[in-house]
């Protein structure tokens, strides 16, 4: 039976995961259980170092590579030890040439095949889709990378979090780095804004997560559970995250919209759709050809996804796709004052009230008065 | 017969009537839509005098004001990533134009463009998009933007008008975005304009 993994996720290094891997390996440990060290990085901090005592280490092993000696996880050692759980810090890390594989998540995958289960350590600017997004908000970007799917196939997935004043205290007080580094830590990555912005990105990132195995677990709970048990598992992904959905159409107008949806989008923390509902047969040439192609390059630029979803009716079009996607908040423009026979047609948000599931919420966004746009 | 005379009259009149009516609203709505005025930039901030001469343009020819945010992106990451520090700054400089454009009654229809450089920007954004006419601030604030080589590879490459504005070294004032980092002496107008 292959063994469980749990990661301990950061949003920099410092915030004390290492600290928080061993605490709880001591508590498995005094718990009665086989417990191991496979590989420890206590980057020279006494209180993490400390916290390792009483720990069995599975000594390390040198591996020269380049002309430098490194001292590596044994990982034949730690298999033919075979202990219940192994503790390995830097999920992230690339082993030196020559080793059984090249990243050490695959040693890890190894171990757990092996029947052991493993805690580990990684910080969320090392994960595979997030390392663009977070070089792009603290300017500093990591070469060591790990799939996300590492994380997602993990069994437990823990935050630790801290403020990024805290952390910063943490650091000024010697904590983290050697004292001839903290000024150089500071003017670098340790800035407040870089910190909230990766504290947002793990906190995030820890709620997907979350939404996901609920997901998933409601869709086990459907086949087998109960009635009560399915409700609970249908509710709960609804109060962890937010999806915005905003219907365009291939119009100038509709970049007004778009601010206004993707400001709301950063503000709630969630994910963008743009959606524009097409006529099915509707050709997309000339200027609607132009305004396609602006609306998809301004997706791109802000991360949002731009749909086109082809139905005669914009409710109907638009429902499914709020079904879909999940989203919990639509954002649509002011239409243009009805006539005739349209002026009895009740508007497009209480239609789209009524055509969307329960709890949808929809906001209009007022065209600016005075421009032709 | 004088009946039937009268009904001819009113026909015609109405005919012309709706006719004159349908040309007003095609022309205030852009006519063809060959106007276009691209207005380049970069930055948090634009220069006024440069955005009233495009926006007068777009007013007194019935165009639409297209300005175009040119965004960098560092040569780590892909050119197609997604800006999220670029677009915020984007977004409050397009509401800003477009606040301005509202109030002179002119039709926008704005653009993020990436490149490695602004040049690079811009070389995307002339192959892509199609304009009349290209409205472009000499220098922006603070000495950052498109150089004096860029502005002499625009006049060379752009397949149309080219306006360069070079404001009086007196003349600071800038169109900036609300959260935008105005230069020391800047001040509001209206909401979202620094002069």
């Amino acid at each position: 039976m292959a063994g469980r993994l749990k990661v301990f996720l950061g949003m920099a290094a410092g915030v004390g995961k290492t600290y928080r891997m061993l605490q709880e390996g001591q508590a498995e440990l005094v718990a009665g259980r086989d417990v191991v060290i496979g590989y420890l990085e206590p980057h020279d901090r006494p209180e993490t170092s400390e916290q390792a005592r009483g720990l069995e280490v599975v000594p390390r092993r040198e591996v020269e590579a380049r002309g430098a000696v490194t001292a590596e996880m044994d990982l034949p050692a730690l298999i033919s030890r075979d202990p219940e759980l192994a503790l390995i810090d830097e999920l992230a890390h690339t082993n030196p040439p020559g080793l059984e594989h090249v990243k050490r998540y695959e040693d890890i995958a190894e171990a757990l095949a092996a029947g052991i289960d493993v805690f580990s350590t990684v910080n969320v600017q090392h994960l595979e889709s997030l390392n663009d997004q977070v070089a792009e908000l603290t300017g500093v970007r990591v070469r060591e990378t790990v799939p996300d799917s590492v994380l997602g196939d993990a069994d437990e997935i823990v935050l630790i979090d801290l403020t990024p004043e805290a952390l910063i205290g943490r650091l000024r007080e010697g904590k983290i780095y050697a004292a001839s580094n903290i000024d150089a830590a500071l003017n670098n990555f340790f800035k407040i804004e870089n910190l909230a912005a990766l504290r947002e990105v793990s906190l995030r990132q820890v709620a997907e997560d979350v939404e996901r195995r609920v997901r998933l677990g409601g869709e086990e709970l459907e086949q087998v559970g109960t009635r009560g048990e399915e409700r609970i598992a249908a509710e709960v992904p609804k109060a962890v995250g937010e999806r915005l959905l905003a219907l365009v159409r291939p119009q100038a107008s509709s970049q007004r919209l778009v601010r206004r949806a993707w400001r709301s989008a950063q503000r709630l923390g969630t994910d963008l759709d743009l959606l524009w509902v097409k006529r099915p047969g509707e050709s997309i040439e000339g200027e609607c050809e132009r305004q396609v192609t602006a609306l998809r390059r301004l997706a791109s630029v802000l991360g949002a996804t731009f749909l086109i979803e082809e139905n005669d009716d914009v409710v109907a079009g638009a429902a499914r796709v709020v079904r879909e996607r999940g989203s919990t908040y639509i954002m649509v423009g002011e239409s243009p004052p009805a006539r005739g026979l349209a002026r009895l047609r009740e508007p497009l948000p209480q239609r789209l009230m009524r055509a969307t599931p329960p709890g949808v919420d929809v906001r209009i966004v007022a065209h600016r008065k005075g421009g032709r746009s | 017969m004088i009946e039937h005379v009268l009904v001819g009259v009113a026909l015609v009149a109405g005919g012309f009537g709706g006719f004159w009516l349908a040309r007003r609203r095609k022309r205030k709505a852009g006519g063809d839509g060959v106007h276009r005025i691209l207005l380049p930039f970069t930055g948090t901030e634009i220069s006024r005098r440069a955005l009233d001469a495009a926006l007068r343009l777009a007013r007194a020819e019935g165009g639409t004001l297209m300005p175009a945010y040119l965004a960098t992106v560092p040569l780590q990451l892909p050119l197609g990533c997604p800006l999220p520090k670029e677009a915020a700054a984007a977004m409050a400089m397009l509401e800003a134009i477009e606040q301005r454009a509202a109030a002179q009654e002119v039709a926008v229809d704005a653009r993020i463009e990436r490149g490695r450089t602004y040049r690079h920007a811009l070389e995307r954004l002339l192959d892509e998009e199609e304009f009349d006419r290209v409205v472009v601030p000499a220098q922006a604030a603070g000495g950052e933007g498109l150089s004096g080589d860029d502005l002499v590879w625009l006049l060379r490459s752009a397949p149309a008008e080219v306006l360069i504005l070079r404001p009086a070294p007196e003349d600071h004032r800038t169109v900036a975005a609300k959260n935008g980092h105005a230069p020391h002496g800047a001040f509001a107008v209206g909401s979202a304009t620094r002069n």
